[in-house]
């Protein structure tokens, strides 16, 4: 209900929004949850286990209880929803309707659902699990539901950084922030509310003599202006992390009606050179009887909704507590004309002024009435049991100060038996300063003065003077607080959310489940989405008194974050689809799609997998003809994607003999050689061509996949192994187009772009030359890929487009044409040419048949490492090639082999295949493998198998080059 | 966490990538033995506190020396590995 005259949004627009489809209307600044208690609905959910109506328990994101799904988002806390004009908010976990709700008979079972009830029943057997019990559970318990869709929504990612950043803006944090601010630090000022302030709108006792929350207002538009200053609204810091960064959740658009493109949610990371700590206090319940009946609130809260929203639960309301601060909210109710049916101290020894209504001590409340609502309140008190008639009960068990982000690194909080609380420890986050509450300082006037305090001595690590302000007058009276008290008997839920209770966690004691893990583990409390804020200390209260021990030694629980849940959506955003990886694109790529071609990745480059022709049905005859082409014709591919890396200075010889296996400092001018790098435990890394086009300039080219690692590893031993070399090596793959011309006709079509002699005699094969390419400066490398005579040519990469284009018109005009990824694949297979999937990171130069690329007179990377004897076994997995015995015969990569007449089983395992294709040229399918002592077993027949696909073929081993082993095409 | 390069300065530990101890400034030579070669490609100290490690900035192409602490991960200092090999 409404309260007429109080709240700060008393003249503020009314706001429609539905809830389970029934209209209501609140006011421009209500939380659903406010909105909700004024239009006197308290029953807003159903509980996670035992199906029990539950109301609004907090007024913050520390909500257990009322979790509703907004807009199809499930789990969102109605004390932290802004409503908006429209908004369609539901309960959850309730069937068919919150007052009836059919699984509400699991809180008849419960004695059967305590705790340990799921590891206790379901044992045996077995095989019930999948088929009985889980979908049984599942249905019965969960909080809300997932749509099952991908989220499409709009999310975003920030980055911050700041001298300053200060986290919450009650009394404390805008303290802090106004004297960083005024000192000319660089300040982020992140709040959960929408509204600046904290209790500061919430309460009423004056500060600078006027309402608190005109006091928060005036530091909050002082801030705004200040061009050093940025305001975070809305933004939960949810994390510490290392280095000062610290992750936030901003709410972007959950307050307001979607709209196409405006996030819905924006996550933060924000590198602070301090932080300072004033997320204030979280209240804890107290336990008794049937504890959690619709009704049942915080006693702050129950403030908070008074004062800032000016609603209550219902006219009548007692307060029950153990401290001094619940007595606050029992003299505002009295202050707003309501009922306040009784105080009831837990405390023989509270002084409680004359107040007008009346006040219990030493009382204790056993028992509550009200079937979907709180409709009365037992006492026990000196003078013996009481019933009171209420709508609500405003409890209180003290404050929790918000320490969890100091723990989030490791660090464990200290119990302060005076305030019956945790406290940060300092610098168990460095850099960063709890203050306020947060720090266990609870009156006005402290957490103003201990907001100072943090700024000061956040200023001084900055370097920067703190200027002189003066700390306003505000209330300095903090109270006491007594112990957590216990009744006995009921149901006394400790974990609202989880369900779980005190005999829960007694049953856990006595169990032999004592430590505070073991106990959370067992039942589960503080492991539901509010990760127990309202729950830990009340709970490890009931252990202690169940082991006889102090609160202090029976242990702490672990904070980790996120501090309030973040959406994997705001995590991950950007995460997905176009736009999340760099897309790498040839200088050719416009022009291959527009012959069709379709695009394959390899890495972050996109490569025409073949180019379509009319007529053409497959990808395989587009693939076969392009392979003819190559073989009778000539051929045109893009290969710009090959790493290239310039390698110059007057140690260059001697560096590329240090990285490659094989001896480059012979390499003439003018001439190409193949090279092998090795790691340094004698493995291949990776294989390509070394041109030498001056005494101290060489140009290396790597595989695609291993350009980025043959860069940095070229850097390394540069920088690190050998620092003695005088050497620069720069990638250029981006600088240099580079286009592929295979086959018969290759010459002709080469000589009419370079202006030089690409004569047998001047160009021989594994020659280079730098040269003209129709008038701009390039390179001309004979090298081939295919096993045909072929050539490279290099030119800047602005005229790759212009190069591509014109090659491939003059090749079709001589029959052949362009070739994609496809064809080269097949056309390096027949000739035995290896790529990534053979030197996969577990072969080494003996393997593949090199290894008398691995030069004995030098040292290289690996040489030591390759002659351990291990890897110069004779029955290793060795290269060769595979070919069916009968022409149907499959051959796929990934297939294992095994002897002709062995049982496919993996004690029998002989090798496997590494590439397979189907070879147009010998009318066969072909594979590349590594096979058992392979080389001596040429001419032997081996059984092929692919479990995964059924194929079945008996392949004779041959020699891995099926093409030309003499290579009389390549050479010409 | 973020690691100041010395051509770079304070840059985020996503350009990096990490190789692990310094070792690698300590190549044994080519014909040092297999127990030194098996040392330096394989063994490697798993201390918690301070650690040396080779740290790559991948956009500027500088390998360098990080002293970093593996309990707290604060980096106490940064060399061009390049000098560090010297
Ligand atoms: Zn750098």
């Amino acid at each position: 209900m409404r309260v007429p005259g109080r709240g700060l949004t008393q003249d503020a627009r009314l706001v429609p929004f539905t809830f389970d489809g029934k209209g209501h209307a609140g006011r421009d600044g209500d939380t659903l949850a406010s909105a909700l208690m004024g239009e006197g609905v308290r029953l807003v959910a159903r509980s996670f286990k035992y199906h029990r109506p539950r109301g609004v328990l907090s007024a913050g994101s520390e909500e257990p209880n009322a979790l509703v799904t907004v807009e199809g988002v499930p789990n969102t806390r109605a004390t932290v929803q802004e409503i908006w004009d429209g908004m369609s908010a539901r309960s959850q976990n309730a069937w068919p309707s919150l007052a009836i709700d059919a699984m509400g008979v699991n809180d008849l079972l419960d004695p059967f659902l305590g705790a340990g009830f799921y590891y206790k029943t379901f044992m045996w057997p077995r095989t019930l699990w999948e088929r009985l019990y889980e979908p049984v559970i599942r249905r019965a318990a969960g909080l809300g539901r997932l749509s099952g869709h991908a989220d499409d929504a709009p999310f975003e990612k920030a980055w911050a950084h700041c001298d300053l950043l200060v986290i919450g803006a009650g009394p404390a944090g805008l303290m802090a922030a106004l004297v960083a601010a005024r000192a000319g630090a660089d300040v982020i000022l992140a709040d959960e509310g929408a509204r600046m302030g904290g209790r500061l709108l919430a309460e009423v006792d004056p500060v600078e003599g006027r309402a608190p929350h005109l006091w928060a207002d005036g530091v909050v538009a002082e801030l705004r202006e200040m061009p050093n200053v940025r305001l975070l609204p809305r933004t939960t810091v949810t994390g510490a992390y290392d280095g000062g960064t610290y992750g936030a959740l901003e709410r972007v658009g959950l307050h307001r009606a979607p709209v196409a493109h405006r996030p819905v949610e924006c996550f933060w990371r924000i590198v602070a050179k301090r932080a300072v700590l004033a997320a204030g206090a979280i209240e804890r319940p107290l336990a008794f009887p049937d504890n959690d009946r619709p009704g049942v609130m915080l006693a702050g809260s129950v403030r908070t909704y008074l004062n800032r929203w000016g609603v209550v639960p219902g006219p009548r309301i007692a307060v029950y507590g153990n401290n001094d601060d619940a007595h606050r909210t029992a003299r505002d109710l009295a202050a707003a004309g309501l009922k306040v049916a009784a105080l009831i101290d837990t405390r023989g020894e509270a002084r409680i002024e004359e107040a007008g209504f009346p006040v219990m001590t030493g009382a204790r409340v056993v028992g509550t009435r009200g079937r979907l609502g709180l409709a009365a309140v037992t006492v026990e008190g000196v003078g013996g049991r009481r019933e009171f008639e209420v709508d609500g009960l405003a409890v209180s068990g003290g404050w929790s100060p918000a320490v969890h982000l100091t723990c989030h690194l490791g660090g464990k909080p200290a119990w302060d038996e005076r305030l019956q609380a945790f406290l940060p420890r300092e610098g168990a986050v460095p850099g960063l300063v709890a203050c306020g509450a947060a720090n266990g300082v609870f009156s006005t006037a402290g957490c103003l003065r201990d907001g100072l305090r943090a700024a000061g001595e956040s200023l001084e690590a900055l370097g920067l003077a703190v200027p002189p302000v003066e700390v306003p007058e505000a209330e300095g009276e903090a109270g006491t607080v007594g112990p957590f008290v216990l009744a006995s008997g009921g149901r006394q839920f400790v974990d609202f959310q989880n369900d779980v209770t005190v005999k829960d966690i007694r049953l856990s004691a006595q169990e032999g489940f004592q430590s505070v893990e073991h106990m959370k583990r067992y039942t589960t409390l503080g492991m539901a989405t509010d990760q127990g804020k309202t729950s830990n200390v009340p709970a490890l209260a009931v252990l202690a008194e169940a082991l006889g021990s102090p609160v202090a030694s029976t242990g702490t629980t672990t904070f980790r974050p996120p501090y309030t849940p973040v959406s994997i959506s705001a995590m991950g955003a950007g995460g997905q689809g176009v736009g999340f990886a760099p897309q790498r694109l040839t200088t050719s790529h416009q022009a291959a799609l527009q012959r069709g071609a379709p695009m394959i990745e390899a890495g972050l480059w996109y490569r025409p997998s073949y180019f379509p022709r009319p007529g053409e049905l497959s990808w395989r005859q587009a693939c076969d003809r392009e392979v003819a082409m190559v073989r009778h014709s000539v051929g045109v591919c893009d290969v710009s994607t090959l790493g290239k890396i310039d390698v110059q200075g007057p140690d260059a010889a001697a560096f590329l003999d240090f990285v490659y296996s094989n001896t480059m400092s012979t390499l003439p001018v003018g001439k190409v050689r193949y090279g092998l790098m090795l790691r340094e435990d004698g493995f291949v890394m990776d294989d390509g061509t070394c041109a030498r086009l001056g005494l101290q300039h060489y140009v290396v080219t790597t595989t695609t996949a291993a350009a980025a690692q043959v860069m940095r590893h070229l850097d390394f031993v540069a920088q690190v192994l050998r620092p003695d070399f005088d050497v620069q090596c720069v990638s250029v793959t981006e600088q240099w187009a580079q286009v592929s011309i295979a086959g018969p006709w290759s010459r002709e079509m080469v000589q009419a772009v370079v202006e030089a002699d690409l004569s047998d005699e001047r160009l021989p094969y594994m020659g280079c030359a730098e040269a003209a390419v129709l008038g701009v400066p390039g390179r001309v490398f004979r090298i081939s890929f295919s096993g045909e005579r072929a050539y490279e040519i290099a030119v800047p990469a602005r005229y790759g487009a212009s190069l591509w284009r014109l090659l491939v018109a003059q090749a079709e005009s001589l029959g052949g044409g362009a070739y994609g990824l496809e064809a080269l694949n097949v056309l390096r297979i027949e000739k035995g040419f290896i790529t990534h999937a053979e030197i996969h990171g577990r072969t080494t130069a003996f393997d593949i048949g090199m290894e008398r690329m691995v030069a004995k007179g030098k040292d290289c990377v690996g040489w030591a490492s390759s002659r351990r004897p291990g890897l110069l076994d004779e029955n290793r997995e060795q290269l060769v090639g595979l070919r069916p015995l009968v022409r149907t015969g499959q051959i796929t990569a990934g297939a294992h082999l095994y002897g002709r007449d062995a049982a496919a089983m993996r004690e029998n395992g002989q090798g496997y295949v590494t590439s397979a294709c189907w070879s147009p040229t010998f009318e066969t399918a072909l594979g590349l493998g590594f096979l058992k002592g392979g080389r001596a077993r040429h001419g032997e027949v081996v059984r092929l198998v692919d479990a995964m696909r059924a194929v079945e073929t008996l392949v004779e081993v041959t020699e891995p080059v099926f093409l030309d082993p003499e290579g009389g095409r390549m050479r010409g | 966490m973020r690691v100041a390069c010395p051509f770079c300065g304070d840059r985020d530990r996503r350009e990096f990538t990490v190789q692990g101890d310094d070792t690698s400034l300590r190549r044994p030579g080519r014909d040092a033995g297999p127990l030194a070669w098996h040392d330096y490609v394989h063994l490697r100290d798993n201390p918690a506190g301070r650690l040396h490690e080779i740290w790559h900035h991948d956009p500027c192409g500088a390998w360098v020396v990080v002293e970093r602490d593996t309990v707290t991960h604060a980096v106490h200092g940064v060399t061009l590995a390049r000098e560090a090999a010297r």
